[in-house]
């Protein structure tokens, strides 16, 4: 609360907010931990470094639809799920050298990620425009309630389609390539994470400023001002629920190759609970909240779970006391409410 | 013969066993106020929830501008100039007065499917929803909170959010309650100011404002439009002192 100085300045240097100087640090120092932990041959820690940046992504799209839209989807692990399954299958395909679609047209599979990313997230945005169109006509419980059996629905699909594995899910036997660089390296795929995770912040921020955003905003909190300012809410909230899905699907492509196998795990409900730990934990509608959500998610599994397997018990007890205490999560902690203007 | 802006025609709705609104037809005409008076429970809640869009009727129809809405939805009734407001404010209470407005500027504007362009940096959105405010009476208030003003400010966000949307025709829902008799005064010239402009079609309780601002009152009892007619008819009809005012005075 200390906004009061009113103290003339000659030279007005931008004030960044608090939050915004948490943001930096917290980017800085997801950047430079895996650059420092290459440059001294540990590829582990880099690899942990891209797990977190992923999740941050897959958290970030479900912070678009919960903390823009309000609405709160308890089935995302859908959308990674099926961003991993696309990767997963082209790369079957293009290892088998066999067709994806025979008929009527022929689709091969493909080894180049840029496609895959593409793909992964067309067949995202149509899942959830499918469920979107069904789940956005019901509210609070029940929505949650839908997009979790929607989720589920798709779940077992994967487990009873053999052709891809079933229960046993896929490996994916070469990372797939991009132009011009070598994505086998563990720190250049790093990179390209943290250069998508930062893609995804910033058009989850231009699109949350936006008109579009604006709709999207008031649908989260007074959907009858919406309506009665003459914007119908269902569409807006079906395109938002599309746009998070989108981003989520891209996490799913890229933990697949992180990996090099999918599985019917990226579908579990447990998925679904585990990214909006992230985003619950880093603070619901705060652009950069599920990267700390991510990191404390990732930390907490690899050094926790290293001494007992009950660590899960710690990260209930952690996500218990931001609920009950830091209504804005950890970022809510460090940087206090949310501002709006 | 001046063709009404709003007309209701036949109403029915029921819940259940419940007649909510019992065939209830009326209009509103340019440059009146057109006063909805009626005891508690006497429907109509659920005739404003028919007239903007909320709740379907069972049969009937309502026409805006000599259009048929009868099936159009809240958003389409608002674009197509039914403008209103809350018996409670109903607005986006974390974020300012201006971003309440600027959605209304927005909507008005044409599509929502923006996805670019910020709304922050939108000169001419935000000066159009700081005119609305500064025309209901609330410069210097635009950037505080919704939830930081009192209900009479709200009421005048809500009145500006109407506004912004050039509005045919205002249905205010008892914009009196919770005003106090400054508030109240106020609000009172305010909609005499705009009535040239804008016919309203008003549900109050407040019986002083009503007798002053209306051109012609309705009397709703039991879901049924029992009378209709001017200021001094109202006031004179034994069924009415006998449905309403006995009860209230």
């Amino acid at each position: 609360m200390q906004r009061t100085d009113t103290a003339p300045k000659p030279v007005s240097m931008p004030k960044l907010s608090r939050e915004t100087i948490v943001n930096i640090a917290v980017m800085a120092i997801l950047l430079a931990l895996p650059l420092w932990a290459s440059s001294i041959g540990e590829d582990y820690y880099v690899n942990l470094a891209s797990l977190i940046t992923i999740f941050a992504i897959a958290g970030v799209g479900l912070n678009f639809a919960i903390g823009q839209g309000g609405m709160v989807s308890f089935g995302h692990a859908a959308f990674f799920g099926i961003g991993g399954y696309t990767t997963g299958i082209a790369a079957f395909h293009s290892f088998e050298e066999t067709l994806f679609v025979a008929m009527p047209f022929a689709i091969s599979g493909t080894n180049q990620m840029l496609i895959i990313w593409i793909v992964a997230m067309v067949i995202c945005g149509i899942a959830a425009l499918a469920i979107g169109a069904i789940s956005l006509r019901t509210e609070g419980v029940y929505f949650i309630m839908i997009t979790l059996a929607f989720a589920q629905m798709i779940y077992y699909f994967a487990i009873s389609w053999p052709t891809y594995g079933g229960e046993d899910g896929l490996s994916i036997y070469l990372r797939n390539q991009l132009p011009m660089v070598d994505a086998e390296s563990a720190l250049t795929f790093f990179l390209v994470c943290f250069i998508l995770l930062l893609g995804a912040i910033f058009v989850s921020a231009r699109l949350s400023g936006s008109r579009f955003g604006a709709a999207l905003g008031t649908a989260r909190m007074n959907e009858t001002r919406l309506a009665t300012s003459g914007i119908d809410p269902f569409p807006i909230k079906l395109t938002g629920f599309v746009i998070s899905a989108m981003i989520t699907g891209l996490a799913g492509a890229l933990f697949a190759e992180l990996n090099g196998f999918v599985g019917p795990s990226m579908l579990s409900w447990h998925r679904s609970g585990e990214i909006m730990v992230f985003v619950i934990l880093g603070g619901v509608g705060r652009l950069y909240g599920p990267v700390i959500g991510a990191a404390l998610f990732v930390l907490l599994e690899t050094y926790i779970g290293e001494w007992t397997q009950h660590w899960q018990l710690l990260l209930g007890l952690a996500l218990l006391g931001v609920v009950l205490f830091a209504r804005g999560g950890v970022m809510g902690m460090i940087a206090g409410r949310a501002r709006h203007d | 013969m001046t063709k009404p802006v709003l007309e209701v025609k036949g109403l029915h709705k029921s819940f259940g066993a419940l007649q909510a609104t019992k065939n209830v037809s009326l209009d509103l005409k340019p440059n009146e106020i057109h006063a909805l008076i009626g005891p508690n429970g006497a429907g109509k809640s659920t005739l404003i929830g028919q007239i903007a869009g909320w709740i379907t009727p069972d049969s009937g129809s309502i026409y805006l501008d000599g259009e048929d809405v009868t099936s159009e939805t809240v958003a389409s009734r608002s674009r197509k100039g039914l403008g209103r407001s809350f018996q409670v404010s109903s607005l986006a209470m974390e974020v300012s007065a201006r971003r309440n407005v600027m959605l209304s500027v927005q909507a008005s504007q044409g599509s929502s499917f923006r996805f670019w362009k910020q709304t922050k940096s939108d000169e001419e959105l935000r000066e159009t929803a700081r005119n609305w405010l500064r025309k209901v009476g609330l410069s210097g208030r635009e950037d505080i909170a919704v939830s930081e003003l009192s209900h009479g400010e709200r009421r005048q966000v809500e009145v500006a959010c109407a506004l912004a949307l050039a509005p045919k025709a205002l249905l205010l829902d008892e914009p009196m309650a919770g005003l106090g008799p400054t508030g109240s005064i106020q609000l009172t010239e305010f909609l005499e100011e705009i009535r040239p402009e804008i016919p309203i079609l008003l549900i109050e309780h407040d019986m002083d404002a009503v007798f002053r601002l209306a051109d012609r009152i309705t009397v709703l009892v039991g879901g049924a439009a029992i009378l209709s007619g001017s200021v001094d008819e109202i006031r004179a009809s034994a069924l009415v002192r006998e449905a309403y005012l006995g009860e209230e005075a």
